[in-house]
């Protein structure tokens, strides 16, 4: 099938910058948000997501401001996420734009809104972030919330199970133990992830090369892979990793 | 100047933003005066195929079609064009293409299965000559969707795409066309696209 895998790299922007922390801590700027969508455009990139970390009401304008700017100028679709508690939430930042809207932590809490937001703007407009951290103990990975600090009761397959049935459209899947240490995507999360739901699987967490993105997708069975530091800290580029993926045969844009 | 149909479903900015990149003059609405006096009409489309049924201005699309004035659905926007759509339960769409959209079922004849939504880049297969896609060669666009035109036994394909299932990408018959994939969100290609089809409203008001 000629459906390409899909490289997308993420801005996780505060107070309208961007920022970048290893294991969801020690933050550092990493530019403007609408310049470096401009040359992930260019570099070739499939999609964007961007990730409201603001702790402020200010910043959370901020950012609605930032998903106009982006989408004025882009014609590649973009996801935005964090700090969407509401419906209104989710209108407002799709009319800003938006393409899909990310929920995580109010999703937990509130997995109504999932099935609200699909039933009011279709399926393909809600991504569901999953944070995921293996537990020992449990013999699985649990589901985390609040930018990681918080751990639940739930288990992250039966979560991302749910979340399909209530209607999400894509699960992105990220995992807090590879996140920000380059050693690669945590491939037996994704595997397991990918086979238990029938939507698709956006990796993250972990990328350090352009060989990452190839385990993701073969072993991972992921459908996409995204990544922000490897990409703003221009250790790689879109591009260069999908000349890789290419002479691996996987099929990429 | 261009219409986008506004029946309060699906995101107007996204192809609004690409009309005026194309510096393309429009005007969103839901007004039968206003959309009918429009050179080219834009259907756009987020949502399921009843409510969107149940939310539009039917008989103004229609009565806009026979005008002869260029119209284009977008995803469920091309959908809404056909006959009927099996999804929540059979609807009647609204007729100005022949052909039905079905459910992708989700398995391969062999048994394997595979994911739906359809979602990511996907390559065009051009079929047959239109002025869509006059001057355009193959590329990858963007497909989201789970309900889809056979292409196998579509009468107006244009363009098609391979998703374990044949899949009507760019269809159109006379004056009326679709796409299902999202032109405003398919970079260089999609632009073209979209751009090509103003050139139709704009052709037509010159010999007019």
């Amino acid at each position: 099938m000629t459906l390409t895998k899909r490289i997308i790299p993420c801005l996780d922007v505060k107070e309208g910058r961007v920022v970048k922390g290893i294991q969801f801590v020690q933050l550092r700027d990493a530019g403007d948000p609408v310049e470096l969508a401009r040359i992930y455009d260019q570099q070739g990139a499939d999609e964007l997501v961007f990730l409201d970390i603001s702790a402020s009401v200010e910043g959370r304008k901020t950012m609605v401001e930032v998903v106009k700017a982006v989408a004025s100028e882009l014609a590649i679709p973009f996801t935005v996420g964090g700090g969407i508690n509401t419906l209104d939430d989710m209108k407002n930042i799709l009319r800003a734009g938006a393409d899909k809207v990310s929920l995580n932590t109010a999703a937990v809490f509130n997995p109504d809104l999932i099935r609200e937001g699909a039933s009011f703007f279709g399926s393909q407009c809600i991504v569901v972030a999953i944070d995921a951290k293996y537990d020992n103990e449990l013999g699985t990975w649990r589901v985390y919330t609040h930018g990681g600090r918080r751990k639940t009761e739930r288990t992250v397959l039966e979560w991302a199970m749910e979340a399909e049935k209530l209607g999400a459209g894509e699960i992105l899947l990220t995992s807090m133990d590879s996140d920000g240490e380059k050693n690669g995507f945590d491939l037996s999360l994704t595997k397991a992830v990918s086979e238990a739901v029938t939507i698709p699987v956006i990796a993250s967490g972990g990328a350090g090369k352009a060989a990452h993105f190839a385990e993701a997708f073969i072993e991972g069975k992921a459908d996409a892979a995204l990544a922000a530091s490897i990409f703003h800290y221009k250790e790689t580029s879109v591009q260069e990793v999908k000349n890789y993926l290419r002479m691996k045969g996987i099929p990429v844009r | 100047m261009i219409g986008i149909v506004d029946y309060r479903m699906g995101n107007l900015f996204s192809v609004s933003k690409a009309l005026e990149r194309l510096g393309a003059n429009y005007l969103i609405s839901a007004d039968k005066k206003e959309l009918l006096n429009t050179d080219a009409l834009i259907l756009p489309g987020v949502g399921s195929f009843r409510d969107a049924m149940d939310r539009l201005p039917v008989d103004t699309i229609k009565e806009f079609a026979e005008t002869g004035k260029p119209l284009l659905g977008i995803c469920l926007g091309m959908q809404l064009l056909f006959e009927t759509s099996e999804e929540n339960g059979l609807t009647k769409g609204l007729g100005l293409l022949p052909g039905s959209v079905r459910r992708f079922p989700g398995q391969t004849k062999d048994g394997g299965s595979y994911k739906v939504p359809h979602m990511g880049w996907n390559r065009l297969n051009f079929v047959k000559p239109s002025p869509l896609l006059e001057n355009l060669k193959e590329d990858y666009v963007y497909f989201v969707h789970s309900y889809y035109v056979d292409a196998s036994n579509s009468d107006v394909l244009i363009a098609k795409a391979d998703y374990h299932e044949q899949v009507a990408a760019v269809v159109g018959k006379d004056h009326i066309f679709g796409m299902q994939f999202h032109p405003e969100k398919s970079s260089q290609l999609g632009m073209a696209l979209l751009s090509n089809f103003l050139k139709m409203a704009v052709e037509r008001e010159a010999v007019r």
